[in-house]
């Protein structure tokens, strides 16, 4: 029985790795026009951004719901895609459109890295002690400081100039057209690195869903684990974030249909369905908004308002479920 | 063996546990009983790790629980508490299998299968190996976790009252299944039990507390008696013979 449940498994990522396939192909050679050699290139960089960000938001998100022991969360709650707005719009208010903050893309993408991790740090370091209280208040303090941070940023751009608040929002939607390749390479790298780390305590992360007590029995360190793992899903989530922008709630949504589709408790499986999926939702996602509605919309409003709507399933199902 | 030395536990200031030494004596069933809030599981949560002690020490084997790193300590004392909520759809026999972490770290060897199996066969669970832990009652899942603890493969065993919200056959059956483990497999276990004729008649020594603090310790014949267990529960209890056994006869006493 058990190694039937694994051969499925094994069908089901097939079948998601054909259709991430199709869709990527899609994406690269559909109804290309003019000089191949002058589109396809920038059509690759676009994929790979969307891969690269799709990926990280998956695996932030799932180790990040099992440490949370919440299926509804997302790392956002600690604030770091806030922390975010802050920083450009920060930048944007003091320093102009023309500053070398803004045109310089390599220094907009550190600084906003450096600002959005060091801040989730500061926050772990000041609230996080898992054995002495709950990881809720953790997650409360960071969605109220999240809150602060989103007044603060609306503030800012009720009395910006307008004209550099309407460049200021194209930093703000999440955005796949103009990625610069040297920042894909080392977003790309970041990853890289946090992968190897990750894949380290996959194994953990399964004794970790049993809860902490039981975890704490089989001789996991759990309480340095969930640190590890705040600290990994703010990097990841800050990186992908300071690529494209924010665009964390999608994590929410391919972990869940990762949960639903792949019913295990491996964390190996579950990150390799939710990053797949997180793929096709990206690169199919954006293929279909481009050529088949012929929209000119972002997929962050897409997977934002589809997004939403499963949410609110999923909120109905878990409180049908609860009672 | 075991041995706790002056242990104490503040919650907000206030003493759970205060200052509480007892000695484990391997190859026994030591059960703590004691009113509600006297600081057993706290007691028990300290000796195995899962709650930092405020003062005083746990040895096992004359070294500090402390400085013992997390796997090699999973291999030597397990501990299962009462609530076990998992968000993961298990099979019986995965959640098993995961006793074995400590030694295999997830990756089976033919000699973890072999745990495995006897761990399941140990709390008759054979047939239903492969059904979802969502699936059975709560005593078939009680049954399951406290495989899983022997399929860890532990010296020392501590459950905290795992017969909560079981029936009298089940509870007999876990307590049969653990007095099998100390007198052929040679376990220590340490069980938090509410049912004070549970404990008195499975268990080789008690150890009573109340409020935070250290009553009795002893064989069991020494402190199932209407004295001893006038000073743990503040009522008189009395206690009559039955085949052997002592049976304390409370449900109809005046304090």
């Amino acid at each position: 029985m058990q190694s039937s449940v694994k051969r499925t498994n094994l069908i089901k990522i097939g079948i998601l790795v054909v259709l991430a396939v199709l869709s990527i192909a899609g994406f690269l050679f559909y109804n290309i026009q003019g000089g191949f050699s002058y589109a396809f290139p920038k059509r690759v960089v676009r994929v790979l951004a969307m891969i690269i960000t799709g990926v990280a938001i998956a695996y932030a998100t799932v180790m990040f719901q099992t440490v949370t022991r919440n299926r509804i969360l997302t790392p956002s709650v600690i604030g770091v895609d806030s922390m975010y707005e802050v920083v450009q719009t920060v930048i944007y208010f003091f320093l102009g459109s023309a500053s070398i903050f803004v045109v310089s893309r390599y220094l907009n993408f550190g600084v906003s890295i450096i600002a959005m991790v060091l801040f989730a740090l500061l926050l772990y370091r000041f609230l996080f002690r898992a054995d002495k209280y709950p990881i809720y208040l953790l997650l409360l303090a960071g969605m109220v400081i999240g809150t602060l941070l989103g007044s603060f940023v609306t503030f800012l751009q009720v009395i910006i100039d307008p004209v550099e608040y309407l460049s200021l929002q194209n930093r703000l939607f999440a955005s796949f057209t103009n990625v610069k390749t040297e920042l894909l390479l080392i977003a790309a790298a970041i990853l890289l690195v946090a992968f190897i780390w990750g894949a380290l305590m996959m194994k953990d992360l399964d004794v970790m869903s049993l809860g902490r007590e039981t975890a704490i029995n089989l001789g996991v360190n759990y309480d340095k684990r969930v640190l590890h793992v705040l600290i990994l899903s703010s990097i990841l989530i800050a990186t992908s974030t300071a690529l494209v922008g924010p665009i964390t709630f999608l994590g929410l949504i391919v972990a869940n249909l990762s949960y639903q589709y792949l019913v295990t408790y491996k964390h190996s499986t579950l990150i390799i369905g939710a990053s797949l999926i997180s793929i096709i939702a990206l690169v199919g996602g954006q293929f279909l908004v481009l050529h088949v509605f012929d929209l000119n919309t972002t997929i962050s409003v897409i997977i934002n308002f589809i997004g939403g709507l499963y949410f609110i399933y999923l909120l109905l199902k878990e409180s049908r479920s609860a009672g | 063996m075991i041995e706790i030395k002056g242990l104490s536990k503040f919650f907000a200031k206030k003493p759970v546990v205060e200052d509480v030494s007892v000695t484990i004596q391997p190859r026994t069933i030591t059960s703590f009983i004691g009113p509600n809030g006297a600081g057993k599981s706290t007691l028990l949560s300290m000796v195995s790790r899962l709650l930092d002690s405020d003062t005083g020490e746990v040895l096992l084997d004359s070294a500090n629980v402390k400085g013992i790193k997390s796997q090699e300590f999973a291999k030597r004392v397990a501990i299962l508490k009462q609530a076990n909520h998992i968000n993961v759809r298990l099979t019986i026999r995965e959640l098993v299998a995961f006793g074995r972490y400590p030694y295999s770290k997830g990756r089976l060897t033919a000699e973890d299968e072999q745990k495995i199996d006897e761990a399941i066969e140990y709390m008759n669970l054979v047939d239903m190996q492969d059904k979802y832990l969502d699936e059975l009652s709560g005593g078939q899942k009680q049954r399951a976790f406290i495989s899983m603890v022997i399929a860890q493969d532990t010296e020392y065993i501590l459950l905290d009252e795992p017969l909560n919200n079981l029936d009298m056959k089940h509870s007999v059956q876990i307590m049969k299944i653990l007095r099998k483990l100390v007198d052929e497999l040679g376990k220590t276990v340490i069980i938090v039990l509410h049912d004070i004729n549970f404990a008195s008649v499975y268990s080789d020594r008690i150890v009573a507390l109340k409020d935070g603090r250290l009553v009795k310790d002893g064989p069991t014949n020494e402190i199932i008696n209407s004295e001893a267990l006038q000073e743990v529960y503040d009522m008189h209890i009395p206690v009559q013979e039955q085949d052997g056994c002592r049976i304390c006869v409370y449900f109809n006493s005046h304090s």
